[in-house]
């Protein structure tokens, strides 16, 4: 356990390093979300609610939407890709981790520093311009946290298991430009599922990318009540514990046949 | 060319699927937009298919801009890597030389899906043309191109002052989108950062009004090849400034 907090302290240091870039980092998230914010209220133009939620609340959603994004995103896929490729997978196989654990914790490192140093002041920079509604229960707030850890959770497994795809293909750029193209769609990053034509919601059901950004912010809020974020927080934990199992079972067969390409 | 085009077509498994998520990664902006006109019909005065309109006409100057102006891993590739070094050698201007040698002309491609959105949705408004709209959309697409080439010249330019690694270019990606929504909507600063700044709303909403004859924006509209001219004479200056102080990664 030591080593692996261990992991997490040095890419936290590690991004500490660039951290300059994160004050224009700031600076264009703050940009982005304002103009999120106006062309909310050109599409609300006047009207007081849509699918149910306020143009208060939408702007709550984008702003939460993108902070959170900050903290589950990572390049996991990336980098597991660039080591099969280059052949480094050898070596790091041989250590004495779990790979895909290590590389899970790497992920949080980043996430955590991403947490602290963009969204938090990120957030307090647009709060200062824009409606902004927070919920006043700290119920909510607990909740939101739990469901930001399974969304890391839940975006972290889906990147494993595209990374471990490139076992098998060598080649898999294409898959993982199409994976971020379905996430930034169908997580609900861009505009809440609610708004999407019936039969688009009723496929999105069966998906687990409405786990990493619809339900945290439905939940932040308040656009979820009662037993829907109940039900929310299970179905993440469920498609937690779902994703698990091809991970495990892809990675068992592909390091029986790893080839290393050269090096 | 003819060799260019041969070394390009044996990989064309490849080729594919560039083009194909280069148009995923902009179809996001329309799917936005579709799902959004489907809960109302006028977003500020301007109905589903004008909207359409916009998105389909900045895919051309942006498919231009892709084909010609490839300087996404500059700072990685030239800085970095130290390939500079090689380009400053030679007796024609670095800038030149890059941009022939990261061209992509398939890139290009792009515009394809951007001219049948325009055609969908210009024949759904039924918009008429002039002869003459043909070499008027040319001059815009140049102009939206230049405008793209200018503010990337000019941020790929930043990695001969500063030697840490930026994550500026995608987050400026964001932002270019927002010049394809009626200005008017924003705020005034924003609408002036769209307009000067970052000119954004020169590659999108700007020139499409010219073809939806919306006449309160014609004079924007062609400004568009003078702001683009401008903006990446700009850029070339920078570049020139940046290449004079430029004293390489030592690899």
């Amino acid at each position: 356990m030591g080593k692996y907090v261990e992991m997490i302290r040095i890419r936290f240091l590690m991004m500490l390093a660039y951290r300059t870039n994160y004050y224009t980092g700031i600076l264009i998230y703050a940009i982005n979300i304002s103009a999120y914010y106006f062309l909310w209220s050109a599409i609300y133009g006047g009207k007081s609610s849509m699918q149910g939620m306020s143009l208060g609340q939408m702007t709550t959603y984008v702003a939460i939407s993108w902070l959170a994004r900050a903290f589950y995103f990572n390049n996991l896929d990336r980098e597991i890709a660039m080591e099969i490729r280059d052949g480094k997978i050898a070596t790091e196989l041989i250590r004495p981790y779990s790979y895909l654990g290590m590389k899970a914790v790497q992920g949080l490192g980043e996430g955590l520093f991403r947490l602290f140093f963009l969204s938090l002041p990120g957030l307090l920079v647009v709060s200062l311009f824009l409606p902004l509604e927070f919920p006043e229960h700290a119920k909510t707030w607990l909740s939101f946290g739990l469901s930001l850890l399974f969304s890391f959770i839940i975006f972290s497994e889906l990147n494993l298991l595209a990374g471990v795809v490139t076992f098998f293909t060598f080649r898999n750029e294409g898959l993982l430009r199409a994976k971020r193209f379905i996430i930034d769609l169908f997580s609900g990053l861009i505009l809440p599922l609610s708004f999407y034509p019936d039969w688009a919601q009723q496929l999105m059901a069966y998906m687990p990318f409405q786990a990493i950004s619809y339900i945290p912010s439905m939940i932040i809020t308040e656009s979820f009540q009662g037993a829907a974020v109940r039900d929310g927080l299970l179905l993440q934990a469920a498609w937690c514990v779902l994703l698990w199992f091809p991970i495990v079972l892809l990675w068992w067969v592909a390091k029986k046949r790893l080839v290393v390409q050269g090096g | 060319m003819a060799q260019y085009m041969k070394t390009k077509w044996q990989y064309r498994a490849d080729l594919l699927i560039e083009w194909l998520s280069d148009f995923m990664a902009q179809a996001v902006n329309l799917v936005f937009l579709l799902v959004v006109f489907g809960h109302t019909t006028l977003l500020h005065g301007w109905s589903r298919d004008e909207m359409l309109f916009i998105y389909g006409f900045f895919l051309v100057p942006y498919a231009v801009f892709g084909a010609f102006f490839n300087l996404w891993d500059f700072n990685e590739r030239y800085i970095v890597q130290g390939e500079m070094d090689r380009v400053l050698t030679r007796p024609v201007h670095s800038l030149f030389q890059i941009i022939l040698e990261r061209m992509e002309l398939e890139s290009l491609l792009g515009a394809v899906p951007g001219l049948i959105i325009m055609l969908y949705a210009g024949s759904r408004l039924s918009l008429s043309f002039h002869w003459y709209d043909v070499f008027v959309f040319i001059l815009l697409v140049i102009g939206g191109a230049l405008i793209y080439a200018g503010i990337f010249i000019s941020l790929a330019t930043i990695s001969f002052f500063a030697d840490a690694r930026t994550s500026i270019m995608p987050m400026m990606y964001n932002i270019s989108s927002y010049g394809r929504y009626p200005v008017d909507i924003y705020h005034r600063v924003i609408r002036y950062m769209l307009t000067w700044v970052l000119p954004f709303a020169f590659v999108g909403v700007y020139p499409a009004s010219y073809f939806l004859h919306k006449q309160e924006w014609y004079g924007y509209a062609f400004l568009t090849p003078v702001v683009g001219v401008l903006f990446f004479i700009i850029a070339v200056m920078l570049w020139n400034a940046g290449v004079r102080r430029y004293r390489g990664t030592g690899s």
